[in-house]
This record gives structure tokens, sequence and C-alpha cells, in this order.
């Protein structure tokens, strides 16, 4: 009875953990290289993240399934060998059935495949627990990645244009009345100015998390 | 003078840390002091202009639509673009390992500065990102790839130096605690970024 409420406490503390107190780009800033770029609008935001979710849930079932017959020496080789094959099949898909995003998205789909989250989540999850597990696992850390991205992108989209997902969300009058668009909230160093300040937030209410 | 011009503008304006975020997670690990900044920086640089020509003549010959033609004239609407990833990542891999045997081998001073450095450059988003840039901009010629890779090597470079420097002198500075490290870090990023961006425009 209790082995099967220590399961479910494990279970619950590998869905949540990723998302607030142990969340990939503020806590263990893994994956912030490609992210950022694609925060300029909602859209590109949620399209990165949900690939980024798809490919970190998927490529650590796949190497957690292999974990025992991967020698210890080319680990890393066939982890970058299954997580590439992943990205193509996403970039495929997109390609397939959102056009205009993929070329929106340009290089950052493909730069999936050195997301650190990705690589860090096997090596430190996935090479040691069960697949199931490790689906899990990496689903929760890729929604941990994407709601920061998608919390980026909601900020500079409403105060760099004014709009979410293109529809225009501040009234005219309000232009009307001398307000504009901050045109420095499109620039790329807004992205990280504004995760230094979401940093800042969490470290706040977390206090353990802050550095010496 | 085409060359000059991809050259200043790869370094500056398209600055791969600036524009672009790529290479991110070790620019933020490594920038605590100068040294070891500079270790990885010139490493970059090095693997950069390494693995792009190499893969601009994959891309030629081997990956774009039509590029095995000269094979025969019927492998001419083979189109492997969609493997380029996995191609990409395994040059680079290999090739890293490679060098990695090579410096050791010939140059122990070089290795033991830049050693631990060349197995994370493998997943350095900066080196990949240089691939895909240059399968996007479709250079005329191995020489401008390389133009291409030298620069935004080099962009890569100034820019993790310069902020190792500035992490040094903050060491001494009053940041607010939870801000400390991390967030402040990024805040530093952005505000070098604001100032990169003085180049854009520039035409040369």
């Amino acid at each position: 009875m209790w082995r099967n409420q220590a399961m479910s406490e494990n279970l619950k503390n590998v869905l949540l953990k990723p998302i607030f107190k142990g969340n990939p780009i503020s806590v263990l800033v893994l994956g912030i290289c490609s992210s950022l770029a694609v925060t300029v609008q909602l859209k590109g935001a949620l399209v990165m993240a949900l690939s980024v979710t798809i490919v970190t849930g998927l490529s650590s079932f796949v190497v957690s399934l292999m974990r025992k017959s991967i020698p210890n020496r080319v680990r890393i080789i066939v982890q970058l060998v299954v997580v590439a094959m992943m990205v193509i099949l996403v970039d495929q898909v997109l390609k397939a059935y959102a056009y205009s995003v993929s070329k929106s998205l340009s290089v950052y789909i493909g730069l999936i495949i050195t997301n650190c989250i990705v690589m860090g989540r096997i090596e430190a999850f996935a090479l040691g627990n069960k697949p199931g597990l490790s689906l899990l696992d990496g689903l929760a850390n890729g929604f941990g990645y994407g709601l920061i991205l998608v919390v980026v992108a909601i900020v500079r989209e409403i105060l760099g244009s004014g709009s979410i997902f293109g529809f225009q969300i501040i009234p005219q009058a309000v232009y009307n009345a001398g307000y504009m668009n901050n045109g420095l909230m499109i620039l790329p160093p807004f992205a990280l100015i504004l995760l230094g300040c979401i940093i800042w937030i969490q470290r706040s209410i977390q206090k353990d998390l802050q550095e010496e | 003078m085409e060359y000059i011009s991809l050259f200043v503008k790869s370094i500056f304006v398209d600055n791969m840390i600036f524009a672009y975020f790529l290479g991110m997670c070790s620019y933020l690990a490594v920038s605590k002091n100068v040294k070891t900044a500079t270790g990885l920086g010139v490493a970059v640089i090095f693997v950069l202009l390494v693995t792009l020509p190499i893969n601009y003549l994959l891309n030629k010959y081997l990956l774009q639509p039509g590029a095995l033609a000269w094979i025969n004239e019927s492998y001419a609407d083979v189109d492997l673009s969609f493997l380029s990833y996995i191609v990409f990542i395994a040059v680079i891999a290999a090739i890293v390992q490679i060098v990695e045997m090579v410096v050791e081998k010939f140059s122990p001073a070089l290795y033991s500065s830049l050693g631990i450095f060349l197995p994370l450059i493998a997943v350095n988003c900066a080196i990949l990102g240089g691939s895909l840039f240059m399968q996007e901009k479709e250079f005329i010629n191995v020489g401008e790839s390389a133009v291409y890779a030298l620069g935004s090597g080099l962009g890569w470079f100034l820019a993790i130096v310069a902020l190792a420097a500035i992490r040094e002198k903050m060491a001494y500075s009053h940041v607010p605690k939870a801000l400390k490290g991390l967030g402040i870090s990024f805040i530093t990023v952005g505000l070098m970024g604001i100032a990169f961006m003085t180049f854009m425009g520039i035409t040369l």
C-alpha cells in the first residue's frame, strides 16, 4: 500500500517539478540557445514549445528503451542520432501542414537537436529510468520550457505590437490618445532582459535558489 | 570586397549571440572568468572554421535538391535535403572527436587549455546553427562559407570575452539578492545586445 503511495509521490514529482521548482530554463539554465529568438510572436513560440515537448518526450522514451544496450563510450553519438531523427520527423510534419510557420522558425527547428534540454534530460533521467517514466519526464520538461517561452512571447507581443496571435487587442482609441507600441520589445535583446526579470521574480519567491 | 563585407557583417551585425542567441548555454555557463572564456571562444572559432566548409561541400554535392547530378544525370531529381540535420550533426560530432585526438597528439599544451571544452562544443548551438545558416544563405563557393565561419566565430569569441570581463567586475557590485548570478547576467547580455544593435544597417 505505502509502496503505491511512494510511486505516486514519485510520479507527481516527475510531472510537477519541471514546471516551477526545477524549471529547465529559469533554474537549470538549459536550452536557452535556440528558444528566445522565436518569442517575438505567440504563434511561433507555441509551435516551438510544442515541438520541443514532443522531441524531448519521444527521444527520452526511445533512449530509455535502448538504455541497456547502448555502450557507454558511444552514447553521445547514439543519443544525437535519436534526437536528430525525432527533429527531422517534427520538421517534415511542420513543412507539410504549417509551411508558413516552419519558414518563419527557419533554422530554429533544426537547432532543437543541440538544445541542451533534450540531451540534458536524456543524460540525467532517461539513461537510468523506465521508458514510461522517461516519456513523462521529457514531456513535463518540455512543458516547463514552453511555459517560459509563452510568457515571454505574450509580453513581447502585447507590448511590442499590441496584439495576441496577430489579433489587435489594444483598442485604437488608446493609440489615438497617444499610446505607442514599444518597438524595443520586438528586438532580440529584450527577450533576454525579460527572461532576467522572470528569473528575478522567481528567485524572490523561492529564496533557496538565490546565488551567493 | 564581398568577402570583407560578409566578414564584418557576420561579426557585428549578425552576431551569433546578440542577434540569434546561438550557443547561449555554454555562453552563460563558461563566462565566469576571462581565461576560460578565451579558451572556449578560440575552440568555437576553430571548430566552426573546420566544420562549416566541410558541411558546405556536403550540402552542395550531396544534400541539395539536384546535388547528385555530378554522379549521373539520372540522379538530378533526387532531393536529400531532409537528411541535412542528421548529416550535419554527425559531421560535427565526428570532427570534434578527430580534432580532439589530433590536438592531443600534436599539441599537448593547446590540448590542456582547450581540452575540456572540445567535447562540449559538439552540442553548442552556434556550431550547428552556423551550418544551418550556411545552408539557408546559399553561398556561392567554399571561400565564402569559410569567411562566414571565421566571422561568426570571432563574433562569438568577442561576445563571450566581453561578458566574462563584465562579470568579473560585477563580483564587486551590489546586485539585489534574487537577481545575483543568472538574472543579472541575462540583463547584462541584453544591454550588450542593444549596444551591438548600433551596427545594424551598416552596409559595406
